[in-house]
């Protein structure tokens, strides 16, 4: 954000919100932890809306759930701007001073009048009024969200909705107001920040940015390119054109992750050489040429992890790892000296300082300041910066120091794979909250709530089919067919279906879902998959 | 003035917490620092000059003035028969050590009343939690941490009266079929082992469970973006518990199920 890559507040400023809207995440289940500080907030007097196709266990808490259409999140920002402007609510000193693109932006959303957003989201217009008028009286405005809007095909322009609002509002820059990006794995962030996205060098730096780059290569003794990489979905379409030939998977599993599976794990297949270094003999290791067994980073390996918040913390190994598993780091080592680079005994802590020189966001952050202050959150430029629990604060700095932030008129485009006939369910997938992503992990631990790869549904539209929880149905896309055992459950409107991604070994969702990805962000649309269902299971997918 | 001790002491701060920043400790059983005081156990209770009655310093707010004592020979043998009563009916063998040093600090006897003794069977509905009644002293903490102060989940009440109060599920239902989501935030506030993982639960009743031997290490849950800490305790290099330390502002103590149990998937 704003040249940024990270979300702008800390969890504990979510306390002290008025306003909260969870937007396309269930952080009941997918955050508990966050979530405890989110109830905090409702108890200090703050109002929740839950933006959501589902009612979900988060939502139970909001005082108000806007159960919009999958896909129509921009067509409800859009309109609620448009109220917004309308209602005089909108922030004019601050967009003067510190935001760009404005005119530009509200005649964009001019068009989307609250009937016309209802006809887009299936909302009623007195909600989508309310929760205008809502946001603009509230003077701290929390926008928290997850995959519920980046799992789209306008994944970044739905980002881009969101920011738009705070901006219009000036709910950013301050304790309390913000916009709040969950993040669904522990070092995504971290991952980012050191550069482990295809345009990005150390300190999250483009790699364009020829001083970042120089840096670096004085750093490192070697010239780097300028530029951008493939990201991972590019990666796949280059397997299928056999422009990539050789791939090294660092705990990941993408034959079960990735969208549109079969398609996934025929390029995995097709590849001249793959080598997977994981904790376990994960589906993608069993397509492997060499695997390197790896230890578990959180309780096996010293370094560090970064927070949705940007707080870096240290892991730390307390066990010795099975077998004969290394630390990833070790294996990388290794690997370097057998190419002919011996760098010398692996350390997580000289890694960690060598990080610091190239990364100025990181400099302050020593080892042993991360330990005694219970991480920091970056910026941190020295060892005597406290670390920033909030970003873009200068926004509201008279003169405005720095660029100013951009407004980014987007438009609502409907999800790719579209409900006709033959399709006429909506599925959409997420977490449940005793499992985790493909299940590598948490399906080596007893569970007690586990619900296993249920397909959820409304009474209602199983009554339509014919069908009532236990009854196994045949799921199809225009991708492919699964089985799956029916659950009833409350909170689905007619026409949506529920899975989750855990249990890929019982019902491998991810073979129905498309694989078209954002252009802007190369997610794909897990989040909105058009199917049929159908009773007698076994006898569609034999055919 | 605490202990004749001159106290400048916050508007709003509780006698205990006062009494802590001079370096004064007053034991407790039913307080937690990420928990509202319950005032259940009467182990925190002192003298205040002008008040008859023993208060409990976990939640009395401090007052202008307050001429306050928490070790006189009336404290004393009143904490001395609070854990006399609570060992008359319970199981406090298991409990956390702190408990086991008031003992000897309050030279207080287990045997010193003869008390009836709860003697019901462990309640393990699942792989992951276990209940002894007979450890349970009533302090409200697991019930307040699933409940309004933690998770919100309200899995768990006291139901009954008298010596006939237990906490119960709704309806007493087994505890899968319960509204419990498993976050454990009630075992990590027990302070007898009336509720504990059943991973220790197995090893302490098979006498395998060697405190002594442990040592715990700090690091982060890798099951989500929000970074929980966990402290992993581990004995003989196997992981044989998980917390998460009660003074760190992300989980305050806090964890969900994956946080603290899903750890099992390195054995």
């Amino acid at each position: 954000m704003f040249g940024v890559g990270g979300g702008t507040s800390s969890f504990a400023e979510i306390e002290d919100a008025d306003l909260i809207l969870l937007w396309g995440s269930n952080a009941r289940d997918a955050h508990p932890i966050f979530f405890h500080h989110l109830l905090k907030g409702i108890k200090n007097g703050a109002r929740m809306w839950a933006i959501d196709p589902r009612r979900t266990s988060s939502a139970k808490f909001a005082d108000t759930w806007l159960g919009l259409e999958v896909g129509s999140d921009i067509a409800l920002a859009n309109a609620l701007a448009r109220e917004i402007i309308h209602n005089g609510h909108a922030d004019e000193e601050f967009i003067a001073n510190a935001t760009s693109g404005y005119a530009e932006f509200a005649a964009s959303v001019e068009d989307w009048t609250p009937e016309r957003a209802s006809d887009a989201t299936k909302l009623p217009t007195a909600e989508i009024r309310a929760l205008a008028l809502a946001i603009g009286q509230s003077k701290k405005v929390q926008i928290c969200w997850t995959l519920g809007i980046t799992e789209h095909h306008t994944g970044v322009d739905n980002v881009h909705a969101l920011i738009n609002l705070a901006l219009l509002t000036g709910n950013v820059g301050r304790w309390g107001s913000g916009l709040v990006p969950l993040r669904g794995q522990n070092n995504v962030q971290g991952g980012g920040d050191m550069g482990a996205i295809p345009l990005r060098l150390p300190g999250f730096t483009d790699v364009s940015d020829a001083v970042q780059r120089e840096r670096c290569e004085r750093e490192w003794g070697a010239s780097l390119p300028d530029q951008r990489g493939w990201h991972m979905s590019e990666m796949f379409d280059a397997m299928h054109e056999r422009a990539l030939r050789a791939l090294w998977v660092i705990g990941e599993n993408p034959a079960d992750s990735e969208a549109d599976a079969d398609h996934a794990r025929a390029a995995l297949s097709g590849l001249d050489i793959l080598v997977v270094q994981d904790l376990y003999l994960t589906r993608t290791a069993q397509l492997a040429d060499v695997v390197f067994p790896a230890a578990a980073a959180w309780a096996e390996s010293d370094g560090t992890v970064t927070n949705s918040e940007r707080r870096v913390q240290r892991v730390r190994r307390a066990v010795a790892p099975p077998g004969e598993a290394h630390d990833d780091l070790e294996i990388i080592f290794d690997v370097a000296k057998i190419c002919g680079h011996d760098w010398g005994s692996p350390d997580a802590e000289v890694v960690w300082d060598e990080l610091r020189r190239v990364s100025p966001s990181h400099a302050g952050m020593t080892y042993a300041r991360l330990s005694d202050l219970g991480g920091l959150q970056w910026p941190c430029l020295d060892e005597s910066d406290p670390g920033a629990p909030f970003l873009h604060g200068r926004l509201w700095q008279q003169p405005l120091v720095g660029a100013r932030a951009p407004f980014a008129a987007v438009e609502w485009r409907p999800p790719l794979d579209t409900l006709d006939d033959d399709y006429p369910f909506r599925l959409t997938t997420g977490r449940v909250i005793d499992s985790y992503n493909t299940g590598v992990q948490t399906e080596r631990y007893p569970s007690p709530i586990r619900t296993g790869d249920t397909l959820d549904i409304c009474r209602a539209d199983a009554s339509s089919i014919g069908v009532t929880s236990g009854d196994r149905v045949a799921v199809a896309s225009r991708r492919g067919a699964i089985e799956m055992t029916i659950r009833i459950v409350e909170g689905l409107p007619r026409g949506l279906v529920f899975s989750t991604m855990h249990f890929p070994g019982a019902a491998d969702v991810n073979r129905l879902i498309s694989d078209a990805w954002d252009p802007k962000s190369g997610t794909a649309e897990f989040k909105a998959t058009a199917v049929r269902i159908d009773r007698c299971a076994s006898e569609i997918v034999a055919q | 003035m605490i202990d004749g001790i001159e106290v400048d002491a916050k508007a709003g701060a509780t006698i205990r917490s006062a009494a802590e920043t001079v370096g004064i400790e007053i034991p407790t059983l039913c307080w937690a620092r990420n928990l509202n005081p319950a005032n259940a156990c009467r182990l925190c209770v002192v003298e205040v000059e002008g008040t008859r009655p023993l208060v409990a310093s976990c939640s009395r707010t401090v007052e202008d003035q307050m001429v306050i004592t928490t070790n006189s020979a009336r404290v004393r043998e009143n904490r001395r028969s609070v854990l006399e009563l609570l060992a008359s009916a319970v199981e406090l063998d298991w409990a956390e050590s702190e408990l086991v040093a008031h003992f000897v600090e309050y030279e207080a006897r287990s045997d010193h009343f003869d008390g009836t003794k709860l003697e019901e069977a462990s309640k393990i509905h699942d792989d992951l939690f276990a209940r002894e009644y007979s450890r349970c002293v009533l302090c409200y903490r697991c019930v307040d941490a699933c409940g309004d102060q933690a998770q919100h989940t309200f899995a768990i009440a006291i139901a009954g009266r008298g010596f006939e109060s237990r906490v119960s599920t709704e309806f007493d239902v087994r505890l899968p079929d319960s509204a419990c989501v498993y976050c454990g935030n009630c075992i990590a506030v027990c302070p007898t082992g009336a509720l504990t993982p059943l991973t220790e639960f197995v090893m302490r009743t098979e006498s395998t469970w060697v405190q002594e031997r442990q040592v715990v290490t700090h690091t982060v849950c890798a099951f989500c973006g929000v970074g929980c800490n966990l402290e992993l305790h581990v004995q003989d290099d196997n992981i044989v518990k998980v917390t998460s330390p009660s003074d760190h502002d992300i989980s305050l103590g806090n964890l969900c199920i994956k946080g603290r149990f899903g750890w099992q998937h390195l054995d």
